[in-house]
Protein backbone atom coordinates (compact mmCIF):
# COMPACT_ATOMS: atom_id res chain seq x y z
CA UNK A 1 0.00 0.00 0.00
CA UNK A 2 1.06 3.51 -0.47
CA UNK A 3 0.92 5.68 2.36
CA UNK A 4 2.03 9.81 2.86
CA UNK A 5 3.06 10.69 6.26
CA UNK A 6 3.52 14.11 7.55
CA UNK A 7 5.89 14.25 10.38
CA UNK A 8 7.11 16.08 12.74
CA UNK A 9 10.84 17.26 12.54
CA UNK A 10 12.77 19.47 15.35
CA UNK A 11 16.28 19.02 15.53
CA UNK A 12 16.67 19.63 19.63
CA UNK A 13 14.93 21.21 22.55
CA UNK A 14 15.40 24.61 21.40
CA UNK A 15 14.72 24.95 18.06
CA UNK A 16 11.39 25.43 16.31
CA UNK A 17 10.01 22.34 14.72
CA UNK A 18 7.92 21.92 11.06
CA UNK A 19 5.74 19.18 9.69
CA UNK A 20 7.76 17.65 6.54
CA UNK A 21 6.19 15.31 4.02
CA UNK A 22 7.18 11.77 3.22
CA UNK A 23 5.47 9.06 0.95
CA UNK A 24 6.15 5.78 1.15
CA UNK A 25 5.30 3.43 -1.84
CA UNK A 26 5.71 -0.13 -0.65
CA UNK A 27 3.75 -0.48 2.62
CA UNK A 28 3.03 -4.22 3.91
CA UNK A 29 -0.38 -4.14 5.50
CA UNK A 30 1.62 -6.89 8.15
CA UNK A 31 4.02 -4.23 8.87
CA UNK A 32 3.63 -2.52 12.15
CA UNK A 33 3.43 1.23 12.70
CA UNK A 34 7.03 1.56 14.09
CA UNK A 35 8.22 -1.17 11.13
CA UNK A 36 7.12 1.32 8.33
CA UNK A 37 8.88 4.12 9.83
CA UNK A 38 12.01 1.74 9.78
CA UNK A 39 11.11 1.81 6.49
CA UNK A 40 11.25 5.15 6.02
CA UNK A 41 14.35 5.38 7.98
CA UNK A 42 16.05 3.45 5.86
CA UNK A 43 15.61 5.27 2.66
CA UNK A 44 16.20 8.64 4.36
CA UNK A 45 19.41 7.14 5.58
CA UNK A 46 20.27 5.96 1.50
CA UNK A 47 19.46 9.27 0.02
CA UNK A 48 21.78 10.58 3.17
CA UNK A 49 18.78 12.75 5.04
CA UNK A 50 18.85 12.50 8.52
CA UNK A 51 16.04 9.84 9.98
CA UNK A 52 13.60 10.46 11.65
CA UNK A 53 14.20 9.58 15.71
CA UNK A 54 11.30 8.42 17.96
CA UNK A 55 10.71 6.08 20.74
CA UNK A 56 10.70 2.67 20.94
CA UNK A 57 12.17 -0.91 22.85
CA UNK A 58 9.93 -3.84 23.41
CA UNK A 59 7.81 -3.39 20.08
CA UNK A 60 5.37 -6.16 21.77
CA UNK A 61 3.51 -3.33 24.02
CA UNK A 62 4.77 -3.88 27.63
CA UNK A 63 7.98 -1.55 27.94
CA UNK A 64 5.75 2.06 27.33
CA UNK A 65 8.55 3.28 25.71
CA UNK A 66 7.46 3.60 22.33
CA UNK A 67 4.55 6.87 21.71
CA UNK A 68 3.47 9.30 18.69
CA UNK A 69 0.27 10.96 18.10
CA UNK A 70 -1.27 9.67 15.05
CA UNK A 71 -3.97 11.06 13.24
CA UNK A 72 -4.94 13.13 16.12
CA UNK A 73 -4.73 10.32 18.77
CA UNK A 74 -2.07 8.81 21.33
CA UNK A 75 -0.89 5.45 19.90
CA UNK A 76 -3.66 5.63 16.88
CA UNK A 77 -6.84 5.09 16.15
CA UNK A 78 -6.89 1.60 18.14
CA UNK A 79 -6.65 1.29 22.06
CA UNK A 80 -2.65 -0.43 21.73
CA UNK A 81 0.66 0.55 22.03
CA UNK A 82 2.28 2.23 18.85
CA UNK A 83 4.55 -0.71 18.57
CA UNK A 84 1.34 -2.88 18.45
CA UNK A 85 -0.62 -0.99 15.74
CA UNK A 86 -0.43 -2.27 12.00
CA UNK A 87 -0.32 -0.72 8.66
CA UNK A 88 -3.60 -2.66 7.84
CA UNK A 89 -5.71 -0.44 10.08
CA UNK A 90 -4.78 2.53 7.83
CA UNK A 91 -6.31 2.76 4.23
CA UNK A 92 -4.26 2.49 0.58
CA UNK A 93 -2.96 6.04 0.06
CA UNK A 94 -4.21 7.83 3.42
CA UNK A 95 -1.98 10.79 5.06
CA UNK A 96 -0.72 9.91 8.24
CA UNK A 97 -0.17 13.02 10.65
CA UNK A 98 2.64 12.08 13.17
CA UNK A 99 3.03 14.52 15.88
CA UNK A 100 4.97 14.00 19.36
CA UNK A 101 3.47 14.49 22.75
CA UNK A 102 2.58 17.38 23.50
CA UNK A 103 2.78 18.70 27.10
CA UNK A 104 5.11 21.34 28.77
CA UNK A 105 6.32 18.73 31.18
CA UNK A 106 7.17 16.42 28.03
CA UNK A 107 9.00 18.72 26.10
CA UNK A 108 10.35 17.51 22.67
CA UNK A 109 14.09 16.12 22.50
CA UNK A 110 14.14 15.42 18.99
CA UNK A 111 11.83 14.78 15.98
CA UNK A 112 9.28 12.49 17.87
CA UNK A 113 10.93 11.84 20.77
CA UNK A 114 10.13 13.74 24.07
CA UNK A 115 11.43 14.08 27.38
CA UNK A 116 9.91 11.71 29.53
CA UNK A 117 11.79 11.83 32.60
CA UNK A 118 9.02 13.70 35.04
CA UNK A 119 7.32 10.33 34.99
CA UNK A 120 10.37 8.40 36.52
CA UNK A 121 10.99 11.54 39.36
CA UNK A 122 7.36 10.35 40.04
CA UNK A 123 7.76 7.26 40.78
CA UNK A 124 10.80 7.67 42.78
CA UNK A 125 9.36 10.41 45.13
CA UNK A 126 7.53 7.46 46.47
CA UNK A 127 6.27 4.62 43.84
CA UNK A 128 8.01 1.75 45.88
CA UNK A 129 7.93 -0.69 48.46
CA UNK A 130 10.71 -0.25 51.12
CA UNK A 131 11.65 -3.81 51.86
CA UNK A 132 14.35 -4.82 54.31
CA UNK A 133 17.08 -7.08 54.21
CA UNK A 134 16.49 -10.49 56.22
CA UNK A 135 15.27 -13.98 55.08
CA UNK A 136 12.66 -14.07 51.67
CA UNK A 137 9.41 -13.87 52.76
CA UNK A 138 6.99 -16.59 51.75
CA UNK A 139 5.59 -15.51 48.69
CA UNK A 140 1.57 -16.59 50.11
CA UNK A 141 2.19 -15.66 53.69
CA UNK A 142 -0.03 -12.35 53.80
CA UNK A 143 -3.36 -13.51 52.38
CA UNK A 144 -5.04 -11.02 50.00
CA UNK A 145 -8.45 -11.37 48.85
CA UNK A 146 -8.35 -12.35 45.47
CA UNK A 147 -10.65 -9.22 43.54
CA UNK A 148 -8.10 -6.74 45.50
CA UNK A 149 -4.97 -8.35 44.05
CA UNK A 150 -6.66 -8.29 40.44
CA UNK A 151 -7.71 -4.75 41.12
CA UNK A 152 -4.18 -3.51 41.86
CA UNK A 153 -2.95 -5.71 39.12
CA UNK A 154 -5.34 -4.36 36.94
CA UNK A 155 -3.11 -0.66 38.08
CA UNK A 156 -0.10 -2.32 37.97
CA UNK A 157 -0.63 -2.71 34.11
CA UNK A 158 0.32 0.78 33.36
CA UNK A 159 3.42 0.87 31.09
CA UNK A 160 3.67 4.74 31.78
CA UNK A 161 4.11 5.87 28.32
CA UNK A 162 2.37 8.91 29.19
CA UNK A 163 -0.83 8.21 26.29
CA UNK A 164 -3.51 9.95 29.30
CA UNK A 165 -0.75 12.79 29.55
CA UNK A 166 -0.37 13.39 25.62
CA UNK A 167 -4.50 12.92 25.33
CA UNK A 168 -5.57 15.13 27.92
CA UNK A 169 -6.63 18.93 27.64
CA UNK A 170 -4.86 19.73 30.89
CA UNK A 171 -1.98 17.26 30.32
CA UNK A 172 -2.70 16.04 33.61
CA UNK A 173 -0.96 12.75 34.37
CA UNK A 174 -3.58 11.46 37.04
CA UNK A 175 -3.85 8.93 35.47
CA UNK A 176 -0.49 7.23 35.55
CA UNK A 177 0.07 8.63 39.15
CA UNK A 178 -3.19 6.98 40.75
CA UNK A 179 -2.26 3.76 38.75
CA UNK A 180 1.25 3.81 40.43
CA UNK A 181 -0.39 4.98 43.93
CA UNK A 182 -3.34 2.43 43.48
CA UNK A 183 -1.20 -0.75 42.83
CA UNK A 184 0.59 -0.24 46.06
CA UNK A 185 -2.21 1.34 48.38
CA UNK A 186 -4.09 -1.58 47.70
CA UNK A 187 -2.05 -4.06 49.12
CA UNK A 188 -0.62 -5.28 52.21
CA UNK A 189 2.61 -4.71 51.51
CA UNK A 190 2.00 -1.06 50.05
CA UNK A 191 -0.11 -0.26 53.26
CA UNK A 192 3.34 1.27 55.63
CA UNK A 193 4.04 3.94 53.12
CA UNK A 194 0.64 4.71 51.61
CA UNK A 195 0.10 8.04 53.16
CA UNK A 196 4.13 9.56 53.22
CA UNK A 197 3.56 8.10 49.25
CA UNK A 198 0.16 9.35 47.85
CA UNK A 199 1.53 12.68 49.34
CA UNK A 200 4.94 13.01 47.87
CA UNK A 201 4.03 11.39 44.41
CA UNK A 202 1.52 14.29 43.76
CA UNK A 203 3.78 16.98 45.15
CA UNK A 204 6.45 15.78 42.36
CA UNK A 205 3.57 15.57 39.86
CA UNK A 206 2.72 19.06 40.72
CA UNK A 207 6.34 20.47 40.62
CA UNK A 208 6.78 18.96 37.22
CA UNK A 209 3.77 20.91 35.85
CA UNK A 210 1.06 18.85 34.79
CA UNK A 211 -2.18 19.91 34.63
CA UNK A 212 -5.44 19.13 37.07
CA UNK A 213 -7.66 16.23 35.78
CA UNK A 214 -11.07 17.78 35.36
CA UNK A 215 -12.37 13.96 34.79
CA UNK A 216 -12.83 14.22 30.75
CA UNK A 217 -12.07 10.75 30.47
CA UNK A 218 -10.03 11.10 27.58
CA UNK A 219 -6.70 9.28 29.24
CA UNK A 220 -9.03 5.89 30.26
CA UNK A 221 -10.23 5.82 26.52
CA UNK A 222 -6.87 6.37 25.15
CA UNK A 223 -4.79 4.47 27.65
CA UNK A 224 -3.48 1.25 26.29
CA UNK A 225 -3.61 -0.91 29.14
CA UNK A 226 -6.93 0.12 29.97
CA UNK A 227 -6.23 2.27 33.83
CA UNK A 228 -9.80 3.27 34.06
CA UNK A 229 -10.80 6.33 35.83
CA UNK A 230 -11.27 4.43 39.45
CA UNK A 231 -7.67 5.01 40.29
CA UNK A 232 -7.83 8.58 39.77
CA UNK A 233 -11.10 8.51 42.45
CA UNK A 234 -8.99 6.55 44.65
CA UNK A 235 -5.54 8.52 44.36
CA UNK A 236 -8.28 11.66 45.69
CA UNK A 237 -9.43 9.60 48.25
CA UNK A 238 -6.25 8.35 49.37
CA UNK A 239 -4.48 12.20 49.20
CA UNK A 240 -7.26 13.93 51.08
CA UNK A 241 -7.26 11.11 53.96
CA UNK A 242 -3.44 11.50 53.92
CA UNK A 243 -2.51 14.87 53.87
CA UNK A 244 -5.72 15.43 56.43
CA UNK A 245 -4.52 12.45 58.78
CA UNK A 246 -0.78 12.22 58.27
CA UNK A 247 2.03 13.64 60.65
CA UNK A 248 5.34 12.02 59.65
CA UNK A 249 5.71 13.69 56.63
CA UNK A 250 6.30 17.27 54.93
CA UNK A 251 4.71 17.62 51.71
CA UNK A 252 7.54 19.34 49.10
CA UNK A 253 10.23 18.31 50.44
CA UNK A 254 12.85 19.96 52.57
CA UNK A 255 10.86 21.48 55.73
CA UNK B 1 -0.76 25.17 58.65
CA UNK B 2 1.97 23.63 56.00
CA UNK B 3 -0.41 21.22 55.20
CA UNK B 4 -3.27 22.69 55.02
CA UNK B 5 -1.82 25.33 52.39
CA UNK B 6 -0.51 22.35 50.58
CA UNK B 7 -3.62 20.93 50.22
CA UNK B 8 -5.57 23.78 49.04
CA UNK B 9 -2.12 25.13 46.40
CA UNK B 10 -2.08 21.49 45.06
CA UNK B 11 -3.95 20.54 41.62
CA UNK B 12 -5.93 17.91 43.93
CA UNK B 13 -6.46 20.13 46.46
CA UNK B 14 -7.89 23.08 43.64
CA UNK B 15 -10.15 19.94 42.53
CA UNK B 16 -11.76 19.40 45.86
CA UNK B 17 -12.77 23.14 46.23
CA UNK B 18 -14.40 23.00 42.62
CA UNK B 19 -16.14 20.07 43.65
CA UNK B 20 -17.21 21.17 47.38
CA UNK B 21 -18.52 24.20 46.00
CA UNK B 22 -20.01 22.74 43.00
CA UNK B 23 -21.37 20.27 45.34
CA UNK B 24 -22.93 22.65 47.48
CA UNK B 25 -24.32 25.16 44.87
CA UNK B 26 -26.17 21.94 43.54
CA UNK B 27 -28.01 22.55 47.21
CA UNK B 28 -28.47 26.04 47.04
CA UNK B 29 -30.33 25.50 42.93
CA UNK B 30 -32.53 23.08 45.07
CA UNK B 31 -33.65 25.85 47.32
CA UNK B 32 -33.92 28.23 45.50
CA UNK B 33 -36.22 26.27 42.99
CA UNK B 34 -38.68 25.19 45.56
CA UNK B 35 -38.73 28.87 46.40
CA UNK B 36 -39.11 29.88 42.99
CA UNK B 37 -41.84 27.36 42.02
CA UNK B 38 -44.42 29.56 44.44
CA UNK B 39 -44.14 32.02 41.29
CA UNK B 40 -47.01 29.03 39.71
CA UNK B 41 -49.41 29.75 42.15
CA UNK B 42 -52.21 32.06 41.16
CA UNK B 43 -52.45 34.18 44.33
CA UNK B 44 -51.00 36.94 42.74
CA UNK B 45 -47.62 36.45 44.29
CA UNK B 46 -48.51 35.97 47.95
CA UNK B 47 -46.86 32.91 48.64
CA UNK B 48 -43.38 34.46 46.78
CA UNK B 49 -43.49 37.60 47.81
CA UNK B 50 -43.47 36.00 51.51
CA UNK B 51 -40.78 33.62 50.67
CA UNK B 52 -38.67 36.27 48.92
CA UNK B 53 -38.93 38.58 52.38
CA UNK B 54 -37.96 35.52 54.46
CA UNK B 55 -34.74 34.76 52.27
CA UNK B 56 -33.79 38.80 52.79
CA UNK B 57 -34.52 39.43 55.97
CA UNK B 58 -34.14 36.36 58.00
CA UNK B 59 -30.95 36.41 59.94
CA UNK B 60 -29.86 32.66 59.78
CA UNK B 61 -30.61 32.93 56.20
CA UNK B 62 -28.24 36.07 55.94
CA UNK B 63 -25.30 33.93 56.96
CA UNK B 64 -26.01 31.30 54.46
CA UNK B 65 -26.09 34.04 51.72
CA UNK B 66 -23.28 35.34 52.68
CA UNK B 67 -21.33 31.95 52.95
CA UNK B 68 -23.11 31.13 49.25
CA UNK B 69 -22.08 34.45 47.91
CA UNK B 70 -18.28 33.56 49.33
CA UNK B 71 -18.43 30.02 47.66
CA UNK B 72 -20.04 31.10 44.33
CA UNK B 73 -17.07 33.39 43.72
CA UNK B 74 -14.63 30.59 45.52
CA UNK B 75 -15.93 28.66 42.94
CA UNK B 76 -15.37 31.07 39.78
CA UNK B 77 -12.11 32.15 40.88
CA UNK B 78 -10.53 28.42 41.48
CA UNK B 79 -11.64 27.72 37.74
CA UNK B 80 -9.90 30.49 36.54
CA UNK B 81 -6.79 29.36 38.67
CA UNK B 82 -7.43 25.87 37.44
CA UNK B 83 -7.84 26.57 33.75
CA UNK B 84 -4.91 28.67 33.74
CA UNK B 85 -2.23 26.30 35.19
CA UNK B 86 -3.89 23.55 32.84
CA UNK B 87 -3.47 26.04 29.73
CA UNK B 88 0.36 26.13 30.81
CA UNK B 89 0.47 22.48 31.30
CA UNK B 90 -0.13 22.20 27.99
CA UNK B 91 2.79 23.73 26.87
CA UNK B 92 2.91 26.40 23.88
CA UNK B 93 3.18 23.92 20.71
CA UNK B 94 -0.44 22.53 20.36
CA UNK B 95 -1.08 19.57 17.88
CA UNK B 96 -1.93 19.86 14.59
CA UNK B 97 -4.70 17.64 14.30
CA UNK B 98 -6.79 16.30 17.13
CA UNK B 99 -9.95 13.76 17.79
CA UNK B 100 -11.75 13.87 21.17
CA UNK B 101 -12.20 11.12 23.12
CA UNK B 102 -13.85 12.80 25.74
CA UNK B 103 -17.81 14.24 26.07
CA UNK B 104 -18.21 17.89 24.58
CA UNK B 105 -19.41 18.50 28.19
CA UNK B 106 -16.69 17.73 30.22
CA UNK B 107 -14.27 19.77 27.60
CA UNK B 108 -16.49 22.87 27.88
CA UNK B 109 -17.21 23.77 31.17
CA UNK B 110 -15.21 27.02 31.74
CA UNK B 111 -17.08 28.20 28.93
CA UNK B 112 -20.53 26.81 29.77
CA UNK B 113 -19.59 28.46 33.15
CA UNK B 114 -18.05 31.54 32.00
CA UNK B 115 -22.13 31.76 30.16
CA UNK B 116 -24.08 31.03 33.87
CA UNK B 117 -21.74 33.39 34.96
CA UNK B 118 -22.82 36.33 32.93
CA UNK B 119 -26.75 35.10 32.93
CA UNK B 120 -25.86 35.33 36.60
CA UNK B 121 -24.65 39.40 36.51
CA UNK B 122 -28.18 39.89 34.53
CA UNK B 123 -30.09 38.28 37.02
CA UNK B 124 -28.70 39.43 40.28
CA UNK B 125 -28.97 42.79 38.55
CA UNK B 126 -32.68 42.45 37.66
CA UNK B 127 -33.92 40.77 40.83
CA UNK B 128 -31.46 40.37 43.76
CA UNK B 129 -30.19 44.11 43.32
CA UNK B 130 -33.85 45.55 42.69
CA UNK B 131 -35.00 43.54 46.09
CA UNK B 132 -32.27 44.69 48.42
CA UNK B 133 -31.80 48.71 46.81
CA UNK B 134 -34.17 49.21 44.32
CA UNK B 135 -37.66 50.87 44.76
CA UNK B 136 -40.00 47.79 44.58
CA UNK B 137 -43.44 48.56 45.57
CA UNK B 138 -44.69 46.98 48.32
CA UNK B 139 -48.04 44.86 49.77
CA UNK B 140 -49.88 44.00 52.68
CA UNK B 141 -50.45 40.39 54.22
CA UNK B 142 -52.11 40.51 57.00
CA UNK B 143 -50.69 43.91 58.06
CA UNK B 144 -46.92 42.92 57.38
CA UNK B 145 -45.69 44.96 54.96
CA UNK B 146 -43.23 43.11 52.03
CA UNK B 147 -41.56 44.18 48.97
CA UNK B 148 -43.60 42.88 45.82
CA UNK B 149 -40.77 41.13 44.20
CA UNK B 150 -43.07 39.15 42.40
CA UNK B 151 -44.62 42.08 40.00
CA UNK B 152 -40.89 43.04 39.10
CA UNK B 153 -40.86 39.05 37.90
CA UNK B 154 -43.93 39.46 36.33
CA UNK B 155 -42.98 42.38 34.41
CA UNK B 156 -39.41 40.64 33.22
CA UNK B 157 -40.98 37.96 32.13
CA UNK B 158 -43.55 39.50 30.07
CA UNK B 159 -40.68 40.12 27.81
CA UNK B 160 -39.89 37.42 25.49
CA UNK B 161 -36.11 38.38 25.53
CA UNK B 162 -36.05 38.43 29.14
CA UNK B 163 -37.93 35.38 29.21
CA UNK B 164 -35.81 33.52 26.10
CA UNK B 165 -32.58 34.69 27.67
CA UNK B 166 -33.43 32.48 31.09
CA UNK B 167 -34.37 29.19 29.45
CA UNK B 168 -31.37 29.50 27.06
CA UNK B 169 -29.39 29.66 30.48
CA UNK B 170 -31.27 27.00 31.71
CA UNK B 171 -30.13 24.84 28.82
CA UNK B 172 -26.64 26.40 29.59
CA UNK B 173 -26.55 25.40 33.40
CA UNK B 174 -27.81 21.93 32.45
CA UNK B 175 -24.88 21.25 30.37
CA UNK B 176 -22.49 22.28 33.12
CA UNK B 177 -24.71 19.72 35.64
CA UNK B 178 -24.09 16.82 33.39
CA UNK B 179 -20.55 16.96 33.75
CA UNK B 180 -20.45 18.44 37.09
CA UNK B 181 -22.77 16.72 39.40
CA UNK B 182 -21.10 13.57 38.76
CA UNK B 183 -17.74 14.74 38.25
CA UNK B 184 -17.89 16.05 41.84
CA UNK B 185 -18.12 12.90 43.63
CA UNK B 186 -15.40 11.57 41.12
CA UNK B 187 -13.50 14.29 42.38
CA UNK B 188 -13.87 13.68 46.17
CA UNK B 189 -13.26 10.15 45.38
CA UNK B 190 -16.51 9.24 46.23
CA UNK B 191 -16.41 5.99 43.54
CA UNK B 192 -17.62 2.86 44.39
CA UNK B 193 -18.85 -0.20 41.55
CA UNK B 194 -21.84 0.03 43.91
CA UNK B 195 -23.17 3.76 43.99
CA UNK B 196 -21.26 4.75 40.70
CA UNK B 197 -24.63 4.20 38.53
CA UNK B 198 -26.85 5.66 41.08
CA UNK B 199 -24.57 8.96 41.30
CA UNK B 200 -24.57 8.90 37.46
CA UNK B 201 -28.06 8.46 37.08
CA UNK B 202 -29.16 11.25 40.36
CA UNK B 203 -26.71 13.54 38.09
CA UNK B 204 -28.42 13.11 35.10
CA UNK B 205 -31.54 13.37 35.94
CA UNK B 206 -30.84 16.16 38.61
CA UNK B 207 -29.09 17.84 35.10
CA UNK B 208 -32.46 17.63 33.35
CA UNK B 209 -35.17 17.99 36.05
CA UNK B 210 -34.10 21.20 37.88
CA UNK B 211 -32.83 23.15 35.17
CA UNK B 212 -36.04 22.38 32.86
CA UNK B 213 -38.18 23.49 36.29
CA UNK B 214 -36.09 26.95 36.87
CA UNK B 215 -36.97 27.39 32.72
CA UNK B 216 -41.03 26.53 32.60
CA UNK B 217 -41.14 29.45 35.00
CA UNK B 218 -40.46 31.87 32.40
CA UNK B 219 -42.35 30.38 29.94
CA UNK B 220 -45.20 29.50 31.44
CA UNK B 221 -45.22 33.22 32.99
CA UNK B 222 -45.00 34.49 29.53
CA UNK B 223 -47.34 32.36 28.04
CA UNK B 224 -49.91 33.19 30.88
CA UNK B 225 -49.59 36.75 31.03
CA UNK B 226 -53.41 37.66 31.19
CA UNK B 227 -53.18 36.29 34.85
CA UNK B 228 -49.55 37.16 35.93
CA UNK B 229 -49.61 40.83 34.57
CA UNK B 230 -53.25 41.85 35.32
S1 LIG C 1 -2.09 5.18 32.58
FE1 LIG C 1 -2.19 4.23 30.56
S2 LIG C 1 -1.77 5.93 29.15
FE2 LIG C 1 -1.09 6.60 31.16
S3 LIG C 1 1.06 6.08 31.29
FE3 LIG C 1 -0.06 4.33 32.17
S4 LIG C 1 -0.38 2.94 30.44
FE4 LIG C 1 0.22 4.91 29.53
S1 LIG D 1 7.93 -0.38 22.25
FE1 LIG D 1 7.57 -1.24 24.20
S2 LIG D 1 5.48 -0.81 24.46
FE2 LIG D 1 5.77 -0.15 22.42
Amino acid sequence: MKINLKIWRQKNKDTKGSFKSYQLDHVSADMSFLEMLDVLNNDLIHKGEESVAFDHDCREGICGMCSLYINGRPHGPQQTTTCQLHMRTFKDGETIVIEPWRAKAFPVIRDLVVDRTAFDRIQQAGGYVSVNTGGVPDANEIPIAKKVADEAFDSAACIGCGACVAACKNASAMLFVSAKVSQLALLPQGKPERKERVEKMVAQMDEEGFGACTNTGACEAECPKGISLTNIARMNREYFGAITTSYEVKVGGGD
Amino acid sequence: MNWFTNLLTSTLGRKLLMALTGLFLILFLVVHLIGNLQLLKHDDGHAFNVYAQFMTSNPLIKIVSYVNYTIILVHILWAIMLTSHNRKARGSEGYAVSKNSSAWTSRNMGILGSIIFIFLVIHLKGFWYEMHWGGIQTVDYEGKTVKNLYLVVAAAYAQFWYAALYVVSMLILGFHLWHGFASSFQTLGLNHPKYNPIIRFVGRAFAIVVPVLFALIPIWMYLNQDIYNK
